[in-house]
């Protein structure tokens, strides 16, 4: 088995992303010496303990300080470093906000966020330590990419391509374990919604670790004769329009799934683009307007019908079938 | 014209400098009918000795030619008096200054590094340049170069709590390329200073969170021009130069004035500190 990985309870395999986010970035770091990283105090959560051991040069531990630390990634950026500024992103979108604006948005600084442990990861932590608000912050500020991967080959992928796209990213780093849904080939492509199941009767459109479970849901439609189609909407920011109104065209509505605030995020964004150009029956999947109460993330997730269940019963509401 | 190599003439043809980046922050100003006139007078002659005393290693001609040295306004509504310094050092012509804050313009009402040369950091909301700096200056060390870093803030904006965020990092990395100058004119927008949250003692505090400090006359061009020209302060800790200023320096109706934070002089106040600062700007 490979490192960081694990099983659920159907015997999937499961793994850790922040695995691939690491190696990715050890690599990238060993290839380009503009590669260097920022922490806030939590070098082993954000997993740069190996990286500050290979390359204590390029590692800057800033403390406990995450308006500090944008700024100083946006200043490692004027001179000609690529910093990927890492820390838990419930205090690194929160705290930071208005240095997440001007310093990177606004100033197109080619700073990268490695968002830690977002959603609902650190479960029964609670809501101060959840970050289910970063997807609607992080998607209405321009200049600024916002990429959700879904698994640990996307992730991976996703950090290479992070080296040479010019500009300021948001990197949403899933803590919790995923199947893969990515072959080894995989490529990612800023922009581009990934279509890893073809429908007909309704599209299932996911990010995160939501993806996985858009396409379980996919398997337990075909077995009631639905034909779902997946997408996995990694990049929330810039929005692939062309894949939401071809979905909107060709099969029957749409259901979204995200680990965030059902308002703001995902969802919304797709609201934004069928109200506009492809009105289309909808359903959003996220946390409703609520803090959510204690329990895992797993809990969390099922309480919240963050699951394929869930999502196979939002899609059986929007054709008007019974569950 | 080319500075003056002796002290005396020298501090003079700075002087006039500063006093040439003043009316025309003014004038910029009075164009707009908006701005921040106070601080623009009180930064003066910090901007003029940093681009046009030789301090700092810029090239006009290559505005992010990698090796410079990097300026960060980090009053960023400071930017009449910075624009006007930029413009005197050739990073764009004068000319432009005309059209500070008009629609479209370049000449934003805070900095925006995307649109002007020689600006290095988008700024506006306070408490942003020092951590900029800091990260600037750390980039200096992981590449193996020589270039400084030097901020200058304001005295309410070390308010911001970012500010110290930074000021502990920079005291941790022994950053002795990055010089903070604070323009100490003790008027924030509200009110002065100390009678909004005291900042006394600055130069104490600095010191504590491991800076070498010095407290100087923010308008006394000769020893300005000598201290920045001997950095750091001290081997192996950031420095911190606290200038202490006069808000609206050099215009006698401006001077000490918090209402002056952000006035806007009418024309005839225009020609009132014309006169008083014994500089022409052609526009």
């Amino acid at each position: 088995m490979v490192s960081g990985a694990s099983s659920s309870t159907s015997g999937q395999q499961l793994f850790d992303c922040r695995d691939a986010y690491m190696s990715a970035l050890e690599e990238m770091a060993a290839a380009d010496p503009r590669v260097c990283a920022v922490a806030n105090d939590s070098v082993s959560s954000a997993k740069l303990k190996n990286f500050k051991a290979k390359f204590p040069d390029r590692f800057v531990n800033v403390g406990i300080a995450e308006q500090n630390m944008v700024g100083v990634g946006a200043g490692l950026a004027n001179g000609g470093m690529v910093p990927y500024v890492c820390g838990a992103s419930c205090f690194l979108t929160a705290r930071a906000m208005e240095q997440i604006k001007v310093d990177l948005a606004y100033t197109k600084a080619n700073v990268k966020l490695c968002a830690m442990s977002p959603g609902m990861a650190y479960g029964q932590l609670g809501p101060t330590h959840h970050s289910i608000e970063d997807l609607a912050w992080m998607r209405v500020l321009p200049n600024l990419a916002v990429i959700v991967p879904a698994d640990s080959v996307e992730t991976a992928a996703v950090m290479r391509y992070s080296l040479i796209h010019a500009g300021p990213m948001f990197l949403r780093i899933a803590r919790v374990p995923v199947p893969r849904v990515h072959g080894d080939d995989y490529e990612f492509r800023l922009g581009k919604a990934v279509r890893l199941r073809e429908g007909s009767d309704v599209t299932l459109i996911a990010c995160g670790l939501m993806v996985s479970r858009a396409l379980d849901a996919a398997k337990a439609l075909e077995i009631r004769g639905i034909s779902a189609r997946v997408l996995n909407m990694s990049t929330v920011k810039p929005l692939d329009r062309e894949a939401i109104v071809d979905a909107a065209s060709t099969t029957r509505g749409i259901v979204t799934a995200e680990e965030a605030l059902a308002a703001g995020g995902l969802g919304g964004a797709v609201a934004e683009v069928l109200g506009l150009e492809h009105p289309a029956p909808m359903r959003i999947l996220g946390v409703p307007d609520v803090f959510a109460p204690t329990g895992t993330a797993e809990f969390l997730l099922e309480h919240f019908g963050l699951t394929a269940a869930g999502i196979e019963r939002a899609a059986l509401e929007l054709l008007k079938r019974e569950a | 014209m080319e500075m003056p190599s002796a002290g005396p003439e020298r501090a003079a043809w700075l002087k006039r400098n500063a006093n040439w980046i003043r009316l025309s922050a003014m004038t910029m100003n009075h164009h707009a009918q908006l701005g921040h006139t106070g601080g623009d007078l009180s930064s003066a002659d910090i901007l003029a000795l940093l681009f046009l005393g030789g301090i700092l290693k810029v090239d006009p001609t290559q505005p992010r030619w990698p090796q410079r040295d990097r300026f960060i306004l980090s009053k960023g509504h400071g930017a009449a008096a910075y624009y006007s310094a930029l413009a005197a050092r050739g990073f764009f012509a004068i000319e432009q200054l005309k059209t500070y804050m008009d629609p479209l313009s370049m000449l934003n009402g805070h900095p925006d590094r995307n649109k002007l040369a020689g600006v290095e950091a988008n700024t506006g909301p306070l408490g942003h340049g020092l951590p900029i700096a800091v990260g600037a200056a750390l980039a200096a060390r992981m590449r193996k170069e020589s270039w400084r870093v030097f901020v200058l803030t304001g005295d309410g904006e070390l308010q911001e709590g970012s500010n110290w965020e930074a000021a502990m990092t920079a005291q941790h990395y022994g950053l002795d390329h990055l010089t903070v100058i604070v323009d100490r004119n003790r008027i924030q927008q509200g009110d002065f200073t100390e009678n909004t949250i005291r900042m006394e003692p600055l130069a104490e505090r600095f010191r504590a969170f491991g800076f070498a400090v010095e407290e100087i006359d923010g308008h006394a061009t000769a020893a300005l021009w000598d201290r920045l020209s001997h950095l750091p302060l001290e081997k192996g800790k950031p420095s911190c130069i606290i200038a202490n200023t006069v808000k609206g320096k050099g215009v006698s109706f401006a001077e000490n004035q918090p209402a002056w934070h952000h006035g806007v002089p009418t024309k005839e106040q225009l020609a009132t500190a014309a006169k008083e600062l014994d500089v022409e700007v052609a526009w």
